[in-house]
């Protein structure tokens, strides 16, 4: 890690004018704001009934009725991934929230404390990376029942280590330093000085994972909805679409599969994308 | 005169590694002193000589493992209860030698100041603020420097804020940790005639850690020498520094600069010894 290198990006960032000025990054942020669009407005202005449809109505193609066309009872596609989108983000964002709740307060904690706490708190870290998120995932579901909240703690759980790690070694440098030491010798509290001095200089990264990991937790999150783990039927969810799509496809209707598929690769992507822009996967204690 | 400062036989072992890589430095070896109150000690001694744990231990960021500290008749411990700390800050404060990292740089310098006063008194926001600019006065600071941030104030200016704030706690005692080895030197003596001025008109006590003997000829009342842990010359500043009787003191002295001293040729190719 070099860090002229690092200072030079920032100082190129600086003349371009922010860390979003490249036309990637615009398009990014653009199908982001239409995403967001879509969750907001998307079920007010639709007409149709997200959970409910008319068998009769069944694989419609796109048209001016159905503007996506219909799954297989006869569902309003826009709906159904209009209202997906919200569960989708919404879940997705509890998990990078908790996630920065957890690890950088196990974080802070250790850094703050050092010595026998520190090693007790890293070393359950380090317990921590030994599960694979999924598996965390499905078997807290095993435990605790099927359901998003379920799917969304356990994945928090498992994201927080990547999280913590990144901010300990942020924070432990500047606990070392001189006017951490004399605020301490003051008698100020720990809690005062973390808050004051630790945490704006972990801003950066808890801003950078957070973003990377609401990239993450939205595919995992799919993927647990698919393998019917996370939002039940029949309420809509684009991983839980990309599932109920599966029959639909055998049958020469690929659009439902399709649309889910494609709004999570593309709002992963992005997320990815800027996140990468903002501070990178190191950042973030994915790399 | 009353002592202010007394410390009786300190000892202190740092243990690294474990099993057959476990090594232990005896870091500082049967250490006494006293500081009279009003006075300056001077700490001398090479890098690895002890010096900074000695400092350390005074203020309590390190504890002795055996011996004892008094300050002002208190017994100095090495907790780290915030009841302590706030006691013994009260008592004893500490100017560290890197200016950039004494101060937040994310922060106008003026906080270094306030939110100890704001952890100690029961003054207002508005009363801390004339507080704190009562303080930069005090140490050759105008009232423009309170909102600037690290980054706009020179070195010097730096160590002004560090002592300012050392000041806030109203302590009686402060330990400067190399407090201008970092400065140049037309600077260091700006830095060193305030320390006198705070020091007479305060009737502060100081512990005065340094490599230079310049330094410690010009603030200090009593000299300490240091090699190794141990102490090896201790007495008044004109004792030690102008007829040193141990060798290590000598040597010191030796290896210093002085001014109007000219590199002696070895040989005729030009080459300097």
């Amino acid at each position: 890690m070099s860090a002229p290198a690092l200072n030079l990006r920032k100082e190129r960032r600086r003349h371009s004018g922010g860390v979003f000025s490249g036309p990637l990054a615009r398009i990014c942020l653009g199908w982001l704001a239409f995403v967001l669009l879509l969750a907001v407005l998307g079920p007010l202005i639709s007409p149709f009934d997200a959970t409910e449809g008319n068998i009769v109505d069944r694989y419609l193609s796109p048209g001016a009725e159905h503007w996506l066309g219909t799954d297989q009872a006869g569902r309003d596609l826009f709906t159904r991934l209009a209202v997906g989108a919200r569960s989708t983000i919404l879940a997705a964002l509890a998990v990078a929230a908790l996630t920065v709740l957890i690890g950088g307060t196990l974080a802070l904690v250790a850094v703050w404390f050092g010595g026998r706490v520190d090693g007790a708190i890293t070393r359950f870290l380090d317990f921590l990376f030994a599960f694979p998120n999924l598996l965390l995932a499905v078997l807290a579901v095993a435990v605790f029942g099927a359901g998003v909240e379920t799917a969304v703690v356990a994945l928090a759980i498992g994201f927080s280590p990547y999280t913590a790690r990144v901010i300990r070694s942020v924070a432990l440098r500047e606990r070392n330093l001189p006017y951490v030491k004399s605020a301490e010798l003051q008698g100020i509290s720990g809690l005062v000085i973390t808050f004051r001095h630790l945490l704006p200089n972990v801003k950066q990264q808890i801003l950078t994972g957070a973003s990377i990991n609401f990239g993450y937790a939205m595919i995992d999150l799919a993927a647990l909805s698919y393998l019917g783990f996370g939002v039940q039927p029949p309420d809509a969810d684009w991983g839980l679409m990309i599932s109920s799509g599966q029959a639909s496809l055998l049958a020469g209707y690929p659009q439902e599969s399709i649309y889910a598929g494609a709004c999570i690769v593309l709002t992963v992507a992005a997320l990815g994308y800027l996140g990468e822009q903002l501070g990178g996967r190191r950042a973030a204690g994915r790399a | 005169m009353s002592t202010m400062v007394l410390a009786d036989n300190l000892n202190r072992t740092f243990t690294s590694g474990s099993g057959r890589s476990k090594r232990s430095v005896h870091a500082v070896k049967d250490v006494s002193f006293r500081i009279e109150r009003g006075t300056c000690l001077a700490v001398v001694g090479e890098s690895g000589s002890g010096k900074t744990t000695v400092a350390r231990m005074l203020v309590g960021l390190e504890s002795a493992d055996s011996g004892t500290i008094t300050v002002d008749g208190r017994q100095v411990t090495a907790g780290s209860s915030r009841r302590i700390r706030r006691q013994r800050s009260k008592d004893i404060q500490m100017v560290f030698q890197d200016p950039q990292g004494s101060l937040n740089r994310r922060l106008p310098v003026s906080t270094a100041v306030t939110e100890i006063l704001q952890a100690h008194g029961t003054l207002d926001a508005a009363a801390r603020r004339e507080r704190c600019l009562a303080l930069f006065a005090e140490v050759g600071l105008e009232a423009g420097h309170a909102s600037s941030y690290p980054d706009q104030l020179s070195g010097g200016q730096k160590q002004r804020v560090a002592i300012a704030r050392a000041l806030a706690a109203e302590p009686s005692v402060i330990v400067l940790d190399e407090a201008v080895s970092a400065l140049d030197v037309t600077v260091q003596a700006q830095i060193l005639a305030l320390l006198e001025r705070l020091r007479l008109e305060r009737q502060l006590t100081y512990l005065f850690i340094t490599h230079d003997l310049a330094v410690a000829r010009q603030v200090a009342d009593t000299v300490m020498v240091m090699q190794l842990g141990s102490v090896v010359e201790y007495g008044t500043a004109g004792e030690v520094l102008d007829a040193p009787k141990h060798p290590y003191t000598r040597q010191l002295m030796e290896s210093a600069p002085r001014p109007g001293w000219v590199p002696r040729r070895r040989d005729t190719t030009g080459a300097v010894s």
